[in-house]
């Protein structure tokens, strides 16, 4: 009898609510390409992410004080006298750089695969502005414990709206409130991060999503799953986003948390990178600190920034190296879309530009001296000549023919075995332990050099294959 | 008497008048949104004038003060620093300064009313760091070209001892120098230009 009350009151309201109706668009019945590798974990990590930054971060406006004369000493309370405060925050500072983390490897998945390219140009704007959105998200939300580093970051960050010809003062005063950062400052940012940018973020992640589900998941070989269907219509390459992806994201979610605790119990400040030492003394706005960099997920474009020796092309710079990736869509023209199958010069240039990229951002945390600004404008050139002169490169890319329909990976557990039987000999044992009459049946698994140097000239023989 | 005699284009104006009703509405609320979020009456009135008392400053000391909330420095430069500055002018960018900010009176190679007092304004003009003082010689981060002056740490504007920017680095122009006069031979009062008289 109880169930049938709990059904008729679960039909009620679904008589009333089209619940079913979205989870089975969304879930059960959304088609997703059955050849996800972990690269795809990161999109459901973000959302992770998110929820984390959302309950952590509503936890910890309940004993901060968005106040400059008291905002530096509830931090300190919040980390020394609330219960388990100091978790809540650690989870937020670490979840912060986390998120960066996530977001930037869910980009490079996307420049990997081309998810960027037709049908998901749509995909990759909402994609972008929601990292535009997070930029704004932590640097608003790196003012708020109102520390040295707090202080002279926000000070250069709402400078750089100055170098705009014409409205650029008056507009960084606009942004300010006052004529230095100050306590006005502290205040809109700490609305801004807490209510705006928060609102925003969530309404860009549910566009993103909707028109992810419009077209349907890219997958690492870059086919379209729907051109072939079975007779219900269903792509024969999809599985049911519930509960086949669902289950394997739970794998995913496991995997990072070790990660991600580890980084909160152990190193909360990851050597200086995640929480910055100078953020530990309070604010003073008459003296900077003898070094200042922003947090690590800003220092590439910090560095773009500092690269270029003149106040206003260095703003253009900065804010080009993230227009840029905006327009990526129709920079590329190759029209093959995993890496998988295109040409040596994309996956060359893919590469530097990872490596500028990297190396950007070390600069970005290194004193500005007159070698390091050089290796930053060389990295600087690679950043922009990997986008700007992408509509040529990928023309002359010579394509390798793309499967019709997604191809059979060997997990690790299949290829394993073989490559350690490979790599290794096995040795009769020679010791005199045991019962001498079985002794010829023991036998040692050594490495063994030949069969390593067999293994290392086929990857290498592959590695300078695949760049051709 | 619902379907009957439609008038489209009565609609459409109606349509039309009412959404350009609606921007400008619109308009006039942005307007209140938007200037709430200037510096408010409070802060733009706070700024009152400091004065310093330089009498017992060294020769070579640097002084930190804070006026409208920024850092205001007071260097007191050596025979050796001026001399020092006349030599410099084909390294800078703007050595007369002709494009930074200053009050007419401080508008001279030297940037000052008296030429061993400097006054300035201690945040750079690239992104408004506070540059540190670095009075040494060819220090060895700094290199055999550094004759003294003000380094920005944040992207390596170097400046002069008397706020003078150098050629090839970010900021655009010198350091900023307040309006600022002698009230005595060693009171100095921040934020009054000579002519002024005391509010």
């Amino acid at each position: 009898m109880k169930i049938d009350r709990f059904a008729l009151c679960g039909n009620w309201i679904l008589e009333r609510f089209p619940l079913a109706k979205v989870w089975n668009e969304h879930m059960t019945h959304y088609y997703a390409p059955r050849n996800f590798n972990f690269w795809y974990f990161f999109g459901s990590l973000a959302l992770l992410m998110l929820v984390n930054q959302f309950v952590t971060g509503i936890l910890l406006t309940m004993n901060y004080k968005p106040d400059a004369k008291l905002a530096f000493d509830s931090v300190e309370y919040i980390m020394r006298d609330v219960h388990w405060g100091w978790l809540i925050r650690y989870m937020h500072s670490t979840g912060a750089s986390a998120f960066f983390i996530v977001i930037y490897l869910h980009m490079f998945r996307g420049l990997m695969y081309g998810s960027f390219k037709q049908p998901r140009e749509l995909i990759w704007i909402f994609g972008m502005l929601l990292f535009v959105c997070l930029m704004a998200e932590a640097f608003m939300g790196y003012l708020l414990p109102w520390g040295q580093m707090s202080y002279w970051g926000a000070q250069v960050i709402i400078s750089l709206f100055s170098a705009i010809p014409v409205i650029g003062d008056d507009l960084s005063l606009w942004v300010r409130g006052d004529y230095v950062v100050s306590d006005a400052t502290l205040n809109r940012f700490f609305a801004f991060h807490v209510i705006s940018v928060p609102l925003v973020l969530v309404m860009l992640v549910f566009l993103h999503i909707v028109a992810l589900h419009e077209v349907g998941s890219n997958n690492p070989d870059g086919i379209e799953i729907k051109k072939y269907k079975d007779e219900n219509g269903i792509p024969l390459d999809g599985i049911p986003f519930h509960p086949y992806y669902t289950v394997k994201d739970i794998v995913g979610v496991a995997v990072f948390l070790v990660f991600f605790a580890t980084v909160i119990f152990y190193m909360p400040e990851m050597g200086g990178y995640f929480l910055e030492h100078a953020n530990f003394i309070p604010a003073d706005p008459m003296k900077t600190p003898e070094h200042i960099a922003p947090v690590w997920y800003f220092t590439p474009f910090y560095a773009i920034l500092r690269a270029i020796p003149d106040k206003f092309a260095g703003v253009i710079g900065m804010g080009g190296a993230i227009v840029v990736l905006f327009l990526l869509p129709w920079l590329d023209r190759n029209p093959v879309k995993s890496i998988r199958y295109r040409g040596g010069i994309y996956k060359k240039a893919l590469l530097l530009f990872v490596i500028s990229f990297i190396g950007l951002g070390y600069l970005g945390t290194q004193p500005a001296t007159p070698t390091a600004t050089l290796f930053a404008r060389l990295f600087t050139s690679i950043y922009f000549g990997f986008f700007l002169l992408m509509p040529i490169y990928t023309r002359w890319e010579k394509t390798k023919p793309v499967p019709k329909r997604v191809t059979e990976e060997h997990t690790l557990e299949e290829e394993l075995p073989a490559l350690l039987e490979e790599i290794t000999v096995l040795n009769p044992a020679t010791s005199e332990i045991g019962d001498p009459a079985f002794r010829s049946s023991f036998f040692h698994r050594r490495p063994s050099a030949e069969g390593i140097l067999n293994v290392l000239a086929r990857l290498a023989k592959k590695l300078k294959e695949s760049l051709d | 008497m619902i379907n009957e005699g439609v008038d489209k284009s009565k609609r459409q104006f109606l349509t039309s008048a009412l959404t350009v009703v609606g921007a400008v509405g619109t308009g006039y609320l942005a307007v209140p949104f938007l200037a709430q979020m200037q510096p408010s009456v409070k802060a733009m009135a706070a700024g009152a004038p400091v004065e310093v008392d330089i009498s017992k400053m060294e020769a070579g000391q640097l002084i930190r003060v804070a006026w409208r909330g920024k850092p205001v420095w007071i260097l007191n430069r050596t025979p050796e620093v001026l001399a020092t500055l006349k030599t410099l002018d084909s390294q800078l960018r703007d050595p007369l300064s002709q494009e930074s900010i200053q009050p007419d009176y401080s508008k001279n190679p030297v940037r000052s009313v008296k030429p061993e007092i400097f006054v300035a304004i201690g945040l750079c003009t690239h992104l408004g760091c506070s540059p540190t003082f670095r009075p040494e010689i060819a220090p060895h981060d700094l290199g055999d070209n550094w004759k003294g002056g003000f380094f920005c740490p944040c992207h390596g504007s170097w400046f002069d001892l008397a706020g003078r920017v150098y050629q090839g680095v970010p900021a655009p122009t010198n350091l900023e120098i307040p309006p600022y006069r002698y009230i005595t031979d060693t009171l100095i009062i921040i934020g009054e230009s000579s002519g002024e008289k005391t509010a």
